[in-house]
């Protein structure tokens, strides 16, 4: 018997946080203007550790305010959806539930434009107005994997075939809806149709915001994690959970306003990025075991691995063209899918 | 009365303890798909009592209502009158925690979604004994592995649940009900899947560990023999109503089984005092 200890738990995120941050000093490498990798990796600590007065050199505010934010955004897009994604999983009992194969990521996207074509016509304070894009977000992504969840309902069980059938028809739907009302809008303001359908990090918000992102993340991750061991008896069932002690009406409250929240936080600043939620649970899961008390800041640290390194590929491979960073994720992750959905029948 | 010397005493009355601990009070259900229609199941009022220590067999044939009775009294159900009373409480008005502390359900096993080994398994029995966000304890670890060793399943602590037969899974699914330290063990069909000696080797360890650790224990079966044989108690069940209540040998009357089981069949008694059904087939 090797039950999970603290030590082993913090052990685990350090080795992921390492990697991270190697990972972005990577990233901020690459990029029109040459910078060495020490002088980065000494700068970039300097900017953790609020020293970044101290960084003199003019490169400075390239990486300060032009590459760093995106990569800040790809952190927590990358560790929302994947906490989103373990959710779902565990909470639908489904190992192939991720936010953009349910059209989750759809439902939000479709939201948020509500919200951004709305915004202009409302008479909101300043301050709450830049809140109506990610709460129209969250709302639509709650409905959509409300409705995903009773389509996939036969008799009164979770049908996986059927949810994850429902979920695809689903996004295929509100997609659709999404290319309609881009066609008829003629905003300035609610970006591009491939911002919504493949996601990109390309957009720079003002600095608020990612504090508000990062707040959101914590809030909702931070809900998610006290349920992690009642989602480990979740996983044998319902029933046997309710048997051993879980309130699953409580957990299941909580992990789907939370597990959307998160869903419609990442979705409102970068689109329908798709596939992490499903592709790094999997990784993680296959490392370091199917315990939610592991399995969650693992896989939020490994999902912003994910995306910053898919992002820096979006940037570079077809340098000085960009492609969005969900066609790189998808062309990953779809593969994956079909892979382990085969491996499910078998 | 709970020392393991003076559980063994063979004498019934000081065997068993005397005060009641589980009480099924009147005990009625009605399922529907539909609230405007009739029910398409019912079960009428159902009371009996046991004791610490008793092995109570609910038996019947298929659609009795066995297992909707066994539900209700691990407050999964709620009934549509009557209560259920452990040690003075009601059943269903107490949380999902306090519940599982004191109320352990073995049932037919699931399939889980990603693997586990079995000590994993073992260990989410002490889920409602911490809270929700914690790690496992010394003690925790203790209890896992001593509820694995009673059951006789020590040796499998390191073995994945989808790698082990039958009759071990179900001992492991055993074991985590007995970490979970009950008063009540409640068990759903345990011997379904499981040959002749895994079965008896299961009961076996069911009726030890009943009388060492004073547990109340409610099988729910269809196994005349296995019943006959292991219960203190027997619960009759016909198509949601309750026939009978009493000891096997005064439930064991052939015409009844005959018309319960629909089937022809002979009781005998056994030297133990302990009824035998034979089926007598082809007549």
């Amino acid at each position: 018997m090797r039950p999970l200890t603290l030590r082993r738990l913090l052990l685990q995120c350090l080795l992921l946080t390492v990697l991270l941050f190697f990972v972005v000093v990577v990233a901020l490498k690459f990029g029109a203007v040459p910078v060495s990798l020490y002088a980065l990796a000494r700068d970039l600590l300097r900017v953790i550790f609020g020293q970044s007065s101290q960084i003199s050199s003019d490169y400075g505010l390239i990486i300060q305010n032009i590459r760093l934010p995106r990569i800040i955004l790809g952190i927590i897009v990358g560790a929302s959806l994947s906490v989103a994604g373990t959710s779902f999983q565990a909470l639908l009992r489904n190992p192939l539930a991720d936010p953009y194969v349910l059209g989750v990521s759809s439902g939000a996207a479709l939201g948020a434009i509500l919200g951004l074509i709305a915004e202009p016509h409302l008479t909101l304070a300043p301050a709450f107005a830049g809140l109506l894009t990610p709460l129209c977000a969250f709302l639509g992504a709650a409905a959509t994997i409300a409705a995903v969840y009773f389509l996939g309902r036969r008799e009164g069980q979770i049908d996986s075939t059927t949810l994850l059938l429902g979920g695809v028809i689903t996004a295929s739907f509100l997609s659709a809806l999404i290319m309609f009302l881009m066609s008829i809008v003629t905003s300035s303001n609610t970006r591009g149709m491939a911002f919504w359908l493949m996601g990109n990090l390309s957009t720079s918000f003002q600095k608020s915001v990612y504090w508000f992102l990062a707040a959101g993340f914590f809030v909702a991750s931070g809900a998610i994690y006290t349920t992690a061991n009642d989602l480990n008896l979740l996983l044998a069932g319902e029933k046997e959970a309710m048997h051993l002690g879980v309130d699953v009406r409580r957990v299941r409250l909580v992990v789907y306003v939370a597990a959307s929240f998160l869903t419609g936080l990442a979705v409102s600043v970068s689109g329908a990025v798709g596939y992490v939620g499903l592709i790094v649970p999997h990784i993680m899961r296959f490392i370091f075991g199917s315990d939610h008390r592991t399995l969650l800041p693992t896989a939020a640290l490994g999902g912003a691995i994910a995306v910053v390194v898919a992002d820096t590929l979006a940037r570079t491979v077809v340098a000085p063209n960009e492609i969005a960073v969900g066609a790189v994720t998808a062309i990953v992750g779809a593969p994956l899918f079909i892979y382990l959905l085969r491996r499910r029948l078998a | 009365m709970s020392s393991p010397a003076f559980a063994r005493n063979p004498s019934e009355s000081s065997r068993l303890g005397n005060e009641p601990r589980l009480g099924v009070e009147q005990v009625s259900y009605a399922y529907s798909a539909n609230p405007a229609q009739a029910p398409l199941f019912t079960l009428e009022a159902t009371s009996f009592q046991a004791r610490p220590g008793e092995i109570v067999a609910i038996l019947g044939p298929n659609a009795s209502g066995k297992s909707t009775l066994l539900q209700i009294i691990a407050g999964a159900l709620q009934p549509l009158s009557g209560r259920v009373l452990l040690n003075g409480f009601v059943v269903h008005s107490l949380s999902p925690r306090t519940r599982a502390q004191r109320i352990a359900m073995v049932q037919q096993e699931s399939r889980l979604l990603f693997p586990a080994r079995a000590w994993e398994f073992v260990l989410q029995g002490r889920h409602a004994h911490g809270r929700s966000l914690r790690f496992e304890t010394t003690d925790d670890v203790l209890i896992a592995k001593n509820a694995l060793t009673q059951v006789g399943a020590a040796e499998l602590s390191d073995r994945w649940m989808d790698q082990i037969s039958g009759g071990e899974k179900q001992r492991v699914i055993l074991a985590r009900a007995l970490a979970q330290q009950p008063l009540l063990l409640l068990l759903d069909e345990p011997t379904l899947h499981l040959d002749i000696a895994a079965q008896v080797g299961l009961l076996d360890a069911l009726r030890r560990l009943a009388a060492e650790n004073r547990y109340t224990v409610v099988i729910v079966t269809h196994e005349l023999n296995l019943a006959a044989e292991y219960a203190d108690q027997v619960v009759l069940m016909q198509r949601g109503r309750c026939l009978r209540v009493g000891p096997p040998a005064s439930i064991y009357q052939r015409e009844l089984l005959e018309q319960v089981f629909q089937t022809p069949l002979s009781v005998e008694f056994a030297s133990n005092g302990r009824p035998r059904v034979t089926v007598l087939s082809g007549t």
